[in-house]
């Protein structure tokens, strides 16, 4: 039995993932306490995504225990075919225990978000279309009370809530328009409304940061700040943007091969030989 | 506080127009007569449209490619014919079973609800396990189901309950285009609320993608299953309306190629448009049972024209929207002429 | 008993040839094509038209080539300009395709079934194994097997046979290293449709009807086959439609022959559960 303190959101336990032959995470420990802003960092192909993704219940993690607000929600260990291919290491630690998996819907209803690193904007919906339809999950209302407009209470909710989000993002005098007529950097902020709008406790970013220019990621920078603040959010990011990285996160966490190989407070990463060496190289 | 609310004007506008343009039919039928080619052809309109627009809420707005469409509304067709024969004559149409097992008769909108209902239950049985499958697979599969229900109706083992072989008649038809008109018009309608909620939004959602989908909470499987019951239960209420007007059902009627029939109406209106579906069964119907008749004339051109010739020319055609105008008609616009009257929309602010 | 297992060997091979088809142009493309049943079936009118006036030396490979030229045609015509567009474009277009060859048939046969020719060989009874039938039951799978033999070594060991196989596997990727992706895909619809003529040859030997929907059946099930074996791989392709001509007729053995055909798709539904990428099939994982 796991003592965990309520401080810690969400905490990744020798969470392993392999694809066929290719371990693309190896044993990954990462610890998000609540309210914080931790940043997930490292070179292209390290397993970050892959890392968010089995966070977030699109992938089941070959090995690994992922904990919640302090319950374990996922748990696997090799089995069956992949008892033999299994290249990571301790394949037996949590083999004793009872395998967990959910889809990703529960997940989001548990109260995790997250955007994705190459946008999944609603391509046929508008721009107001897409945060609407993230309010569907909450909303009580089932299909009869739907279709024959008994439900015209939480519709205005649904709606009033979304415009708000837009509002906040700057994106309200969009509200109308194809949500891919949109440009790069507020298709972005458009995805960030979108998850902001299933009421989430941690949000997961996966390079909110892309394509913005010097300005804008001030502007994201301070604006993930605000949320958190207002909304009273944890936040977990994947980032390349350094500067953004080091202005807002209390903790950082480098990524390199799938594992973690440092981690600490931005001043203490920034210097580390390790993380140096990971992205530019041997010197 | 902020809200964008649909100018209800244009709805209200539309709804009326379509209830002018209804009742417009309605007249016509006095003048032209029950038995006259445009009455037949709008009847045989309301069961495909509607058999229509399920598929499209369907593939069309879920995104799910599904060919099962015939297979429920066999089932409609049947439960619709055997509830509806009068019970003095079962003994004559179940003649090889003793008049079958049902000997009751109910009225027939009960009847149409009941084989939608029938039809709901199998979608949902079959959902389960098919619905998890990727899109290719999901087709297969369901035209495999499709053609299960076709061999088992007409099995001999459930013969003393649906006449096996045996084609049924003799069940409530009518041939004013009245009844028609109003069921296939509700149901429809019905549809078009569903898909403007906000569960129409989810479904939109799935088609577009999936794992977007899935990560704003919208759970897959159930919603799925909402669309692809719902859309079976229409389906069913098609097939009632079918037989309706075919006075007769055999299952081997509901073959395949009934699908795919549909599912060209479908694209040819536009996936994704409902009124696009209506209109495109109209003229679907009516090329192919009217105006292009005349292709059929041996006179006409001597040696090319002949039986069926009409169909090679609508099969060409057919081909021709696919490959030219993959949107269909409407595209994924619907035909709205309240819009014309539409406030420029604006957003009240805060 | 052994009569029920040779006849459904036997329908296996037909299915085989044409399931081939089936699964090479969904490697490849993945689409299913509707029209392939139907290509099968035209097949078979152009040859009870053929044998009417010329002999059979000529009208057995003019059929062939016909029937290849055809598919040609049709991939050209009807799949091509779709390539790019959504997938159930295509699909679509194939079921036109479909559509339309079967009213073309049906607008110049009449509508009646017309007899399907007697073959040399092929149609002589004959007696193997105490069973008495026509030779083409006996034939069928040996050719089916042989030319899968012969098709398996083309792919393994001939440039167009690698092209095919990347192609199968990453379809943009075999593009960009310079594959020509156009020839690669005419090839593969040049030999599915040539192993549906020569399919058809064989079935319509011994199924002597030849109707507008005579190729429905057939081909749905030469599809579940496809998809019983793993989409994509030909050995698995053939494996599954000799186990759904076994099955098939096993149920007629058994006295259930009216459900034989929903037997099939029973069985088709009951894979797709249990193992949906097929016997052969691989997984693939979609990357987020």
């Amino acid at each position: 039995m796991h003592d965990l303190s309520d401080a810690c959101m969400l905490k990744v336990e020798d969470v392993s993932m392999q694809f066929g032959g290719v371990l693309a995470v190896n044993s990954l420990d990462i610890e998000v306490p609540k309210d914080k802003i931790v940043a997930l960092i490292g070179p292209n192909g390290a397993g970050k995504t892959t890392a968010f993704n089995c966070i977030s219940g699109v992938y089941e993690p070959t090995n690994g225990v992922i904990y919640y607000e302090g319950k374990a929600i996922l748990r696997n260990y090799p089995r069956g075919k992949m008892k033999k291919k299994y290249i990571g290491s301790e394949p037996e630690k949590f083999s004793g225990q009872k395998a967990l998996s959910l889809s990703p819907d529960k997940i989001t209803k548990m109260g995790i978000a997250r955007t994705f690193q190459n946008i999944r904007l609603f391509k046929s919906m508008t721009v107001f279309e897409n945060v609407l339809v993230a309010k569907h999950m909450n909303a009580k209302q089932n299909p009869l009370t739907a279709t024959f407009r008994l439900n015209h209470r939480e519709e205005e909710r649904m709606r009033r809530e979304s415009l708000e989000l837009l509002k906040e993002q700057g994106l309200l005098k969009y509200a109308e328009e194809q949500a891919t007529a949109l440009p790069y950097g507020l298709q972005r902020r458009l995805e960030m409304a979108r998850a902001l709008a299933t009421k989430p406790k941690l949000l997961l970013l996966d390079e909110p940061a892309a394509g913005m220019n010097p300005r804008e990621t001030v502007e994201l920078a301070d604006f993930i700040k605000e949320i958190r603040e207002k909304y009273d959010l944890t936040i977990f990011l994947i980032e390349h943007h350094m500067d953004l990285v080091m202005r807002i996160s209390d903790h950082i966490y480098v990524m390199d091969f799938g594992t973690v190989i440092a981690e600490g407070r931005p001043e203490e990463v920034k210097n580390d030989p390790k993380v140096i060496e990971a992205y530019l190289g041997v010197q | 506080m902020a809200v964008l609310r649909k100018d209800k004007k244009v709805d209200i506008i539309n709804t009326a127009l379509i209830l002018v343009f209804l009742v417009f039919l309605l007249f016509v039928e006095k003048r032209v007569g029950r038995g006259s080619m445009l009455i037949t052809v709008l009847q045989k309109t309301c069961a495909y449209a509607l058999a229509a627009v399920s598929m499209n809420l369907l593939n069309g707005f879920t995104g799910l490619f599904s060919l099962g469409q015939a297979g429920f509304m066999a089932i409609g067709a049947y439960s619709y014919a055997l509830l509806t024969i009068p019970v003095e004559h079962r003994a004559q149409i179940l003649y090889k079973h003793g008049g079958g097992i049902i000997d009751f008769c109910i009225p027939f909108i009960p009847a149409l609800i009941i084989g939608g209902v029938i039809a709901a239950a199998f979608a949902i049985i079959i959902g389960f396990p098919v619905l998890r499958l990727k899109s290719d697979y999901l087709a297969i599969a369901t035209l495999g189901f499709a053609e299960i229900f076709r061999n088992l109706i007409q099995s001999n083992d459930v013969a003393a309950l649906t006449n096996g072989p045996d084609p049924l008649s003799a069940y409530k038809t009518f041939s004013s285009l009245m009844p028609y008109l109003i069921i296939s018009a509700v149901c429809i309608a019905v549809m078009m609320l569903l898909i403007n909620s906000s569960y129409g939004r989810a479904f939109r959602a799935i088609r577009d993608d999936e794992i977007a989908a899935e990560a704003m909470g919208i759970n897959l499987l159930r919603h799925k299953l909402l669309s692809f019951t719902v859309s079976a239960f229409f389906a069913g209420i098609a097939g009632g309306l079918l037989a309706m007007f075919n006075t007769t059902v055999s299952a081997s009627s509901y073959t395949s190629a009934m699908t795919y029939e549909i599912l060209l109406i479908v694209v040819i209106g536009g996936i994704g448009s409902i009124s696009g579906s209506v209109l495109a069964t109209f003229l679907f119907v009516a090329s192919r049972e009217w105006w292009l008749r005349f292709l059929d004339d041996p006179n006409l051109i001597p040696g090319l024209t002949r039986g069926s010739f009409r169909m090679v020319v609508f099969s060409v055609v057919i081909m021709l929207i696919v490959l030219f105008r993959q949107e269909g008609i409407m595209g994924t616009k619907e035909l709205s002429v309240g819009s014309l009257f539409a406030r420029k929309k604006e957003v009240e602010e805060l | 008993m052994l009569e029920y297992l040779f006849a459904g060997f036997s329908v296996g091979g037909q299915y085989a040839l044409i399931a081939i088809g089936y699964t090479m142009v969904y490697g490849i493309l993945r689409l299913i094509n509707f029209a392939h049943g139907d290509l099968f079936m035209v097949a078979g009118i152009v040859m009870v038209y053929l044998a009417a006036s010329i002999p059979f030396y000529i009208s057995i490979p003019l059929t062939i080539i016909i029937t290849i030229i055809l598919g040609f045609v049709i991939e050209r015509v009807a799949y091509k300009p779709l390539r790019s567009a959504p997938r159930m474009s295509v699909m679509i277009s194939a079921i036109g395709v479909s559509y339309l060859l079967q009213n073309l048939v049906l607008y110049i046969t009449g509508g009646l079934s017309k007899q399907y020719p007697k073959l040399p060989i092929l149609s002589q009874r004959v007696k193997i194994f105490g069973i008495t039938d026509r030779a083409v039951i006996f034939i069928t799978p040996v050719v089916a097997l042989v030319l899968m033999a012969v098709l398996m070594f083309l792919i393994k060991h001939t440039k167009m046979g690698m092209a095919m196989r990347a192609a199968s596997r990453e379809f943009e990727t075999a593009q960009l290293m310079g594959i020509k992706i156009n020839r690669v895909i005419s090839f593969t619809f040049i030999v599915g449709s040539a192993l549906a003529a020569v399919g058809s040859l064989l079935y319509f030997s011994k199924f002597t009807g030849v109707s507008p929907t005579s190729g429905a059946m057939p081909g749905l099930k030469a599809f579940v086959a496809a998809v019983f074996g793993g989409i994509g791989s030909i050995p698995g392709a053939v494996i599954g439609a000799f186990f759904i001509g076994i099955m098939e007729n096993l149920a007629v053995a058994l006295n259930l022959a009216v459900y034989k055909d929903a037997f099939t798709f029973a069985l088709l539904i009951i894979v797709l559960l249990v193992k949906p990428t097929g016997i052969f099939g691989e997984k693939l994982v979609e990357k987020v």
